[in-house]
C-alpha cells in the first residue's frame, strides 16, 4: 500500500495512527494500520465484515483492554497524548473520546438518568450542573423536543431512533472530543437511519466523529474522509469524494461498487 | 388416505396434545393437592354437629361425626369424636350402620373444649347451683375465675421470686439467719394463700353427665370454651369459627401440640427463614457475581461451576449432619470454650440453636442463590458493560450503577426459590436445633432480645410431630391440616411479596424490553 504524506501527518490531524498492529492470541487481526485522521471531520472506515474496523476503533478508546489475551502494538497519539501506552489513565481518555455501539444500549434508568450517568459516575452533584447538562446533551443529539415532558420516565420506552439518540446524547453529556461510532445505524429503520445521519452531519462542527459503517451510500453521504479496510490492512485512504469518484486501488472500486465483500 | 395419515403426524398436531396432556395432569395433581389442604385445612376448626346414637344393644354414644364410610352405596360405618377421653379411656369410636336403632342431635347437648383431657361433650345436670347453671347460659363467672386465677399466678410468681432471694441468702457468708427466716415464713404464708386460692377456685366446679349416663364434675377454670353445637345458627358459628383461627393463630399449643395455637411454631419458621436470609443470601450473591463476570472459563472454575450447581441437588440431611457436626459439635462447642466457661458443662452454643439451623440451611440454599446471580449478570448483553465502560465508568461503577440493577429480577429470582427451599425443609432441622416444644421463643424483651441460641419450633416439625409422632393421631388431625394450610400460606406470603418486588423491578430494569 501507498503511504504519502497526507495519510500519514495532518497538519489538522487530531488522531494519529502509526504502525498500529493488533495481536488476539497468536492471530493478527490489524496489519500496520498508519493514517491520520482530520479535526472536526468524519471519517468512515469501510470494509467487509471481519476486516478489522471495529477492532481498530476499538483501539482508539482502548476498549480492547477487556478483551482477554490481546495485544496492541504501534502508536496512536491523541493530540500529543499517547493512547497505547501502560501507564495511560483508561477512565479519562474514555471521558475524552466516547462511543456508541452498534445496537442502542440504553441503561435501564430513566431518560434524565441516563444522560447524566456520565457526570454521576464522575461524581458530580449540583444538581443545576446536571441539568444543563441533560438539556445541552439532548438538544445537541435532536431528540430533547421529543422527551422533555418524559425525562423521569423510563427510557426503556423510547424507540430504537430514540435510543439511538439517546446513547449519542450520554456521549455528548461528557463532552468529548471525538465520538466513535460502530455501526450506529445498523439495526434501525430507514426513517431513523436518516435521523442519526443528519445528527451526524451537525455534530461534525463541534466534534470528531469516527464512524464504522457497512453502508456505502451512508459513508459517501455523511463522511469527509474513508479509510478502506480488507484483511486487517489498510488498502486505501483519501476524501471521500475522489476515493468515491476516483478509487486509486482496484480493491477500493471492487468493494465501493458492490463487486465484492 | 396415507397421504392425510402422513401429514396429521408430520404437522405436529399430536406433539401439542401429548405437551398438552402433560401440562393437564401436572394441574390435576397440583389442584388435588391444593384442594385437600385447603378443605380439610379451612374445615379443621368449624364446630361439628353432635349426634346422639341408640344402638341396637341399647348403648347411648354422643359425638361428633368424623368420616362416613359407605359399602354399595349404603352407608356401613361411620366413625365418632366422642370425646370425654378421661371418662371411656378413648375419644374415637367406629360404629357399624346396622347396629343403629336412632339417631337424634340433642340441641341441649354441650361441647366444652378444656386444658386436658381433650374435649368432653355432655349434658349440663340439673343439680347444679344455679350461678354454675347460669354461667353456661351466659358466662357470668369468666371474669370471677380469670380474676382467680390471675391472682393464683402472681401468688406463684411471688413465691418464685423469695425462693430466688432464700436461695441468694443462704450462700451469702456470713449466713444471715433473721433474713432467711423472714423469706422463709413469707414463702410459707404466701404458700397457705395460694392453696386458699386454689380452693376457692375448686368451688367453680359444674357437674356434666355422658349421653351413657356417667357423672362428671369438671372445673370451670379448666374449661376453655363450651358451645351447644346445635343452639348454634350460622353466624355464631362463624364466631366460633374466627376465634379458633386467632387461637390458632395467636395461641400456644396444648396437650403436647394437639390442641391450641401454632404461633410459636409460626414464628420460629418465619425466624428461621429471616435469619438464614440476611446469613447466606449477601454470599451468595458475591460468589454469583465472581463467577458471572470475572472468573474464566479455565478447568478448575468450570469444576466450581459444577460444584456449585450439583450442591443444590445433596440431600438436605446431609446438610443437617454437616451442621450437626461442624456448627453445633466445631464451632459451638469452641465458642462455649471461648466465651461460656461458667456454664460448662451446660451448652450455650454447642447444642442445636437458631443460628446453627439458619446456617445449616443458608448453606442449603446458597447454591440457588449463586446460580441465579450468575446467570442474571450473564444474560445481560455485554454491549451494556461496555456502554457503561466507554462513558468511563470502572469495572465497581457499572457492576453497581448498570448490572446489578439489570440482573436484580433474576437474582430476587434466586431469592424466592431459596426462601421457599428453606421454609418447606424440615430434615436438616431436627439436627441442628428443632423441638417439639420450646419453653421460650427465640425472641423477647430481655436482652440481647434475639437469642440465637435457643431451641425454636417449626410449622413443617409441628406437622411431622403431631401426624407421625403424637400420642393419639386421630385427636391431632384437625390441627395437622390447619397448620398444613398455614404453612403453605406462609410461604405463599413471603414468596409472594417477593414475586411482586420482581415483577416491579422487572418493569424498571428489564434490558431487553427495550427491543
Amino acid at each position: 500500500m501507498e503511504k504519502d504524506a497526507y495519510v500519514m501527518e495532518l497538519d489538522d490531524g487530531i488522531l494519529h495512527v502509526k504502525d498500529l498492529d493488533f495481536f488476539y492470541h497468536q492471530h493478527q487481526a490489524l496489519f500496520a494500520i498508519s493514517f491520520a485522521m482530520p479535526r472536526h471531520q468524519v471519517t468512515a472506515l469501510i470494509g467487509p465484515s471481519g476486516c478489522g474496523k471495529s477492532t481498530f476503533l476499538r483501539c482508539l478508546n482502548r476498549m480492547n483492554d477487556n478483551v482477554p489475551q490481546a495485544r496492541v502494538l504501534g502508536s496512536i497519539r491523541l493530540n500529543d497524548l499517547e493512547i497505547n501506552q501502560e501507564t495511560l489513565d483508561v477512565i479519562s481518555l474514555r471521558r475524552r473520546v466516547g462511543m456508541v455501539f452498534q445496537k442502542p444500549t440504553p441503561f435501564p434508568k430513566s431518560i434524565y438518568e441516563n444522560v447524566a450517568y456520565g457526570l454521576r459516575i464522575l461524581g458530580v452533584r449540583r444538581r443545576g450542573e446536571i441539568d444543563a447538562a441533560v438539556e445541552t446533551s439532548l438538544r445537541k443529539a435532536a431528540l430533547w423536543d421529543e422527551v422533555k415532558d418524559k425525562l423521569q420516565q423510563s427510557a426503556l420506552a423510547l424507540s430504537g431512533g430514540q435510543h439511538q439518540r439517546l446513547c449519542i446524547a450520554r456521549a455528548i453529556a461528557m463532552e468529548p472530543e471525538i465520538i466513535l461510532m460502530d455501526e450506529p445505524c445498523s439495526a434501525l429503520d430507514p426513517r431513523a437511519t436518516k435521523k442519526i445521519e443528519e445528527l451526524i452531519t451537525t455534530l461534525r462542527e463541534q466534534y470528531t466523529i469516527v464512524i464504522v459503517t457497512h453502508n456505502m451510500q451512508q459513508a459517501a453521504r455523511i463522511s469527509d474522509c474513508a479509510a478502506f479496510l480488507y484483511e486487517g490492512k489498510l488498502v486505501e485512504y483519501n476524501r471521500t469524494d475522489i476515493m468515491f469518484t476516483a478509487p486509486r486501488i482496484r480493491a477500493t472500486e471492487d468493494y465501493i461498487t458492490g463487486r465484492f465483500g | 388416505m396415507a397421504i392425510f395419515k402422513k401429514n396429521f403426524w408430520r404437522g405436529g398436531e399430536p406433539w401439542v396434545w401429548v405437551t398438552a396432556a402433560g401440562l393437564t395432569l401436572v394441574m390435576l395433581l397440583t389442584i388435588g393437592f391444593f384442594a385437600i389442604i385447603i378443605i380439610n385445612g379451612l374445615s379443621a376448626l368449624w364446630p361439628r354437629d353432635v349426634v346422639r346414637i341408640t344402638t341396637t344393644s341399647g348403648d347411648v354414644i354422643a359425638g361428633e361425626i368424623i368420616k362416613k364410610e359407605f359399602r354399595h352405596d349404603k352407608l356401613h360405618r361411620l366413625q365418632l369424636k366422642t370425646a370425654n377421653r378421661d371418662v371411656n379411656g378413648y375419644d374415637f369410636k367406629w360404629i357399624n350402620a346396622n347396629t343403629i336403632s336412632e339417631t337424634s342431635y340433642p340441641p341441649d347437648i354441650y361441647v366444652l373444649e378444656r386444658l386436658e383431657y381433650g374435649n368432653f361433650i355432655g349434658y349440663l345436670a340439673e343439680n347444679n347451683p344455679p350461678h354454675i347453671q347460669r354461667h353456661f347460659v351466659s358466662g357470668e363467672l369468666r371474669h370471677e375465675i380469670d380474676a382467680l386465677v390471675a391472682r393464683i399466678d402472681a401468688v406463684h410468681m411471688l413465691i418464685g421470686t423469695y425462693n430466688d432471694q432464700l436461695r441468694a441468702e443462704e450462700k451469702n457468708t456470713p449466713v444471715n439467719q433473721e433474713n432467711i427466716h423472714r423469706y422463709q415464713n413469707l414463702i410459707g404464708m404466701y404458700n397457705h394463700g395460694a392453696e386458699i386460692l386454689e380452693q376457692e377456685l375448686d368451688t367453680y366446679r359444674a357437674l356434666f353427665i355422658t349421653a351413657d349416663g356417667k357423672e362428671k364434675h369438671l372445673r370451670l377454670a379448666e374449661l376453655i370454651r363450651f358451645y351447644q353445637p346445635e343452639r348454634m345458627n350460622i353466624f355464631a358459628k362463624t364466631v366460633h369459627y374466627a376465634k379458633k383461627v386467632e387461637e390458632l393463630l395467636f395461641d400456644e399449643p396444648r396437650e403436647a401440640n394437639m390442641e391450641g395455637g401454632v404461633f410459636p411454631a409460626a414464628f420460629g419458621t418465619v425466624l428461621l427463614v429471616f435469619i438464614m436470609s440476611i446469613t447466606s443470601f449477601p454470599f451468595g450473591v458475591l460468589a454469583g457475581i465472581y463467577l458471572g463476570l470475572y472468573a474464566g472459563h479455565g478447568v478448575f472454575l468450570q469444576l466450581v461451576r459444577v460444584a456449585v450447581n450439583n450442591l443444590a441437588g445433596i440431600p438436605s440431611i446431609v446438610f443437617g449432619i454437616f451442621g450437626w457436626g461442624f456448627f453445633v459439635h466445631g464451632l459451638g462447642s469452641s465458642i462455649d470454650e471461648l466465651f461460656f466457661v461458667e456454664t460448662l458443662p451446660e451448652p450455650t452454643f454447642g447444642t442445636g440453636g437458631l443460628l446453627w439451623a439458619s446456617l445449616s440451611l443458608g448453606l442449603l440454599t446458597m447454591p440457588v442463590v449463586i446460580v441465579a446471580v450468575e446467570e442474571a449478570l450473564r444474560a445481560i448483553p455485554s454491549a451494556f458493560r461496555d456502554a457503561s465502560l466507554a462513558l468511563g465508568a470502572t469495572r465497581l461503577q457499572t457492576l453497581w450503577r448498570v448490572l446489578l440493577p439489570a440482573a436484580s429480577p433474576g437474582i430476587l429470582t434466586g431469592f424466592i426459590l431459596a426462601m421457599a427451599r428453606a421454609a418447606g425443609e424440615v430434615a436438616p432441622l431436627m439436627l441442628t436445633g428443632v423441638v417439639k416444644l420450646a419453653p421460650s421463643l427465640p425472641l423477647d424483651s430481655t436482652w440481647p432480645f434475639l437469642h440465637l441460641d435457643r431451641k425454636f419450633m417449626h410449622l413443617g416439625f409441628h406437622i411431622y410431630d403431631i401426624s407421625c409422632q403424637s400420642p393419639n393421631v386421630e385427636a391431632a388431625k384437625p390441627l395437622m391440616y390447619a397448620s398444613t394450610l398455614l404453612l403453605v400460606v406462609i410461604v405463599l406470603l413471603m414468596t409472594g411479596s417477593s414475586v411482586w418486588m420482581r415483577s416491579y423491578l422487572r418493569k424498571k430494569y428489564s434490558v431487553s424490553s427495550g427491543f
